[in-house]
């Protein structure tokens, strides 16, 4: 298996993808779809039901790339157009890279938000250029924030979640002082997983509880308020009520 | 002799002199010697810089133990350079701590989030070693809400708190400090990222104690919320002592200035939005100069005003105000207020003393030349940009930079964003302020060349480290050819840090500064073409260093491994932010750091330690 995502079988393969809105490259959308769905693996285009098995992540890696191949992307590089990587040449106009010119991003917020002035943005955050979440993981010591807009699919924000709660663990025990790291984090995970998995579920504008991968992404970012990635067994009194409102929806 | 020092010590209880021998043989240790490490502790003890300590604590065993006894201060530059167990088992007396964590770099979104420098394990340490602490210091480092929570309950002598471009905390971590530090002096936060969601912020202003509290600093301007202001207003009036508050941008002007009269004693002030209430505003009720005449009094009123910032939000008829002060200021931050230079001339005029200045470059070069025209005493510049992309607009240019340095000779430190330059202009600047310490140049269009003569701006950064013959830290850009690494690593031999940034051809450029640059402590380099076989050029070095950053350069992970293979102590970090699926032996980000520590166990599964 060693696959990253789980697809469901039952309802909840409504086949969204087409309704999906992606915020793909010129040119690097559409195929990322059917990369997936050419290789015969389980692809983001897939509403799905995202499962994070903390345990699997270095056998996911495979599959990972394959869709990641058409995103060479950093996460944090945002309004890109297609430019090359390489040092030597001169970037294209307007194209933006990360963290120049070196104006650190306290400063950067609050400048844009005054360009936001008529319509009155509270603190740092502007509706347009950041949508940050809070994660929290049950079990972990730590909150943590996403900025939604950095992802473009449950893809991206699938890996970047495992990517920070395997750190959790591993935190946990450097902060414990323990020196045989490896040793600590298997049986810790073990602990952890213990048979369960992980769902990653968000609360919504309305307030509710709903599983991760319900909407297509583009609603996902506008109305995730919160995130909370919390043990399979306590998530499947959702997975009725989210049926419930795809049902509604369609 | 010394074996016996050295006994002694181990047998000692941490308290001095106390002359315990081991059980059974030998003669007990010369009452002479005892003798000398208690003078030595009281000679010791008046030495305050950290580097005459480290040289002291040389000398011998005996000069060793008695420095680590009185030391007071304990400076951490590289969180992960020493445990927090081996820094609280040799230093036992510490009062105030200094650590530092993630690499600056991490302020410009180069390192990912939840890389490290988690503030845990050091408090967790601290807390059972330095029950007496009273003073801390965290810059870039992680810092969660319990962490100030065990904080709060583990010191409680602690006075001054200084979170300086943290993050991982929010206001509930600030009410439990409020509440628990009854002696709590000093509470700044300097461009701190809080982790509140607007609708779960804690009233921590209010859980300050009742009575009269010991408030010398309260700096809280980059709280994202609203702070209760009755609750703010009766803390500033049970605080005689304060003398610096700085609030956040949802204090108006209105609520300022009644701030300002309950504690007109302020010396430091940073004023929030500096603007009306949004509700005046809106109704579009007739603000008319009474309101400017009443603040204009209150300022006036503030004799001893001498550095003044915020101005977040600023309504232009409310500058005047601050004319009673300008005289005596010795620090202005307008760094964020877009004013022009017909609205900053007026007040520019007045500010005889002033020594450091921070601005946007709204005021342009026009701004910049009244600057010169009237603050000959200015020791530091900062012109930041309005629109920090590579396209925008030029507001200020090597006019500007031309007319500081005809102004304002005692120049020791400038920041300097712009579209473009001239080496004409730099190697003015150059020649007139020789007292520059910390010269940042960013021109923001990359690997832009001299505008007028189309060549690489070698020439002026060679000048600068040529004729400024203090200078410690150097941050260059623009069209950069090896030559003016050439010119650095020749020239800069006092330099400690330098940032480089799409600058240089060949790995010549690299080599230049690390072999020439004998003080160099912290580099940091990205987007450059320096490769492999660039990094052997520094292994004589690195160890007298606290860091090299390279992102997005030329390295393999052969390179690296190398280096981390001739030098044990060093650890080499290579951050991946992505599965590379087609390059496993491109480097995109290397960090490596000397450390007593060995390699962190906390790393995160990005980062790899070769």
């Amino acid at each position: 298996m060693g696959s990253g995502l789980v697809v469901e079988e039952d309802g909840y393969g409504l086949g969204l993808e087409e309704t999906e809105l992606r915020l793909g490259l010129p040119g690097g959308g559409g195929s990322e779809g059917d990369v997936a769905k050419n290789s015969g693996k389980r692809g983001f285009s897939e509403t799905i039901d995202l499962k994070l098995k903390l345990h699997t992540v270095v056998d996911s890696k495979e599959v990972e790339m394959e869709v990641w191949d058409k995103m060479k992307r950093l996460p944090s590089q945002k309004n890109l157009l297609p430019c090359t990587n390489d040092p030597e040449k001169p970037s294209a106009p307007k194209a933006q890279v990360v963290g120049w010119p070196p104006v650190r991003s306290f400063r950067k917020n609050i400048l844009a938000t005054h360009s936001d002035k008529g319509s009155k943005v509270e603190g740092e955050k502007s509706s347009n250029s950041v949508a940050l979440v809070k994660v929290s993981m049950d079990g972990a010591p730590y909150l943590r924030k996403v900025d939604l807009k950095m992802y473009r699919s449950y893809q991206e924000l699938s890996m970047a979640l495992e990517k920070m709660f395997i750190s959790f663990t591993s935190g946990n025990c450097g902060s414990q002082g323990m020196s045989g790291r490896d040793f600590m984090n298997e049986s810790k995970l073990m602990d952890l997983l213990n048979g369960s998995e992980y769902v990653p579920t968000y609360e919504d504008k309305d307030g509710d509880l709903m599983l991760v991968g319900d909407v297509p992404w583009e609603m996902f970012v506008e109305s995730c308020k919160r995130l909370r990635i919390m043990k399979g067994s306590e998530a499947i009194g959702l997975a009725p009520r989210a049926m419930e409102k795809c049902k509604n929806r369609s | 002799m010394r074996e016996e020092r050295s006994d002694m010590s181990e047998d000692e209880d941490g308290g001095g002199g106390s002359a315990k021998s081991r059980g059974g043989g030998g003669a007990p240790p010369p009452f002479s010697d005892q003798v000398l490490e208690i003078v030595l502790e009281n000679v010791l003890q008046f030495l305050s810089s950290r580097r005459d300590r480290n040289a002291a604590s040389l000398v011998c065993r005996s000069w060793y133990r008695a420095e680590a006894q009185t030391r007071r201060e304990l400076f951490i530059g590289n969180c992960y350079a020493v445990s927090p167990r081996r820094a609280t088992e040799r230093f036992r007396r510490i009062r105030a701590v200094v650590l530092k964590g993630k690499p600056r770099f991490a302020d410009f979104g180069l390192v990912p989030i939840n890389w490290g420098a988690h503030f845990h394990p050091w408090v967790s340490a601290m807390a059972a070693a330095y029950p007496w602490l009273e003073k801390l210091c965290l810059k870039r480092m992680s810092v969660a809400d319990g962490d100030l929570s065990l904080l709060a309950h583990s010191f409680p002598n602690f006075r001054e708190l200084s979170l300086i471009c943290c993050e991982g905390f929010s206001t509930a971590g600030l009410a439990v400090i409020a509440e628990k530090c009854r002696h709590l002096r000093v509470l700044d936060l300097i461009e701190d990222y809080l982790e509140d969601d607007e609708d779960e912020m804690v009233d921590w202003i209010s859980r300050f104690p009742e009575t009269t509290t010991c408030l010398e600093s309260l700096g809280f301007d980059c709280v994202g919320g609203a702070v209760n202001f009755e609750a703010l207003e009766a803390l500033v009036t049970r605080s005689p002592a304060l003398r610096r508050l700085r609030v956040n941008h949802h204090v108006s002007v209105e609520q300022l200035h009644r701030l300002m009269a309950r504690a007109p004693q302020l010396t430091h002030l940073g004023t929030g939005s500096f603007g009306s209430a949004a509700a005046a505003a809106a109704a579009a009720i007739p603000q008319g100069g009474n309101n400017v005449v009443d603040l204009v009094s209150t300022f006036a009123a503030s004799k001893s005003l001498v550095c003044l910032s915020g101005f977040r939000d600023m309504a232009p008829q409310y500058l005047p105000a601050i004319y009673p002060v300008c005289a005596s200021l010795t620090s202005l931050n307008f760094s964020f207020a877009e004013i022009s230079a017909e609205e900053l001339i007026p007040v520019i005029r007045h500010c005889h003393s002033l020594q450091i200045f921070w601005v946007l470059d709204t005021v342009r070069d026009e701004g910049l030349q009244a600057v010169a025209a009237t603050c000959k005493d200015l020791r530091e510049l900062r012109v930041f940009p309005l629109d920090a992309t590579e396209d925008s607009e030029g507001s200020v240019s090597d006019v500007g930079l031309i007319a500081i340095s005809e102004g304002c000779r005692k120049l020791r430190s400038i920041l300097y964003f712009c579209q473009q330059m001239t080496n004409v202009a730099v190697v003015t600047m150059s020649k007139n302020c020789q007292d520059l310490v910390v010269f940042r140049l960013c021109i923001m269009g990359r690997r832009r060349p001299d505008h007028v003569t189309g060549e690489p701006m070698d020439e002026g950064f060679g000048a600068i480290v040529m004729n400024c013959k203090k200078l410690r830290r150097l941050a260059v850009s623009g069209l950069l050819t090896d030559k003016a690494f050439a010119y650095i690593g020749k020239y800069g031999k006092l330099v400690r840090t330098l940032s480089v940034a799409f600058a240089g051809n060949t790995d010549l450029a690299l080599m230049y500064v690390l072999e020439g640059c004998t003080k160099l402590q912290k580099l940091e380099i990205r987007d450059s073409p320096f490769g492999d076989s660039a990094l052997p050029a520094g292994l004589h070095h690195y160890y007298n260093m606290r860091f090299l950053w390279m992102s997005s350069c030329k390295l393999s992970v052969r390179g690296c491994m190398e280096v981390a293979q001739r030098l044990p102590h060093l650890v080499v970090e290579v951050i991946r932010e992505r599965d590379e699926d087609d390059d496993h032996e491109a480097v995109e980000k290397l960090y490596m750091y000397r450390s007593l520590a060995g390699p962190r166990n906390d790393a995160p599964p990005f980062v790899e330690i070769l």
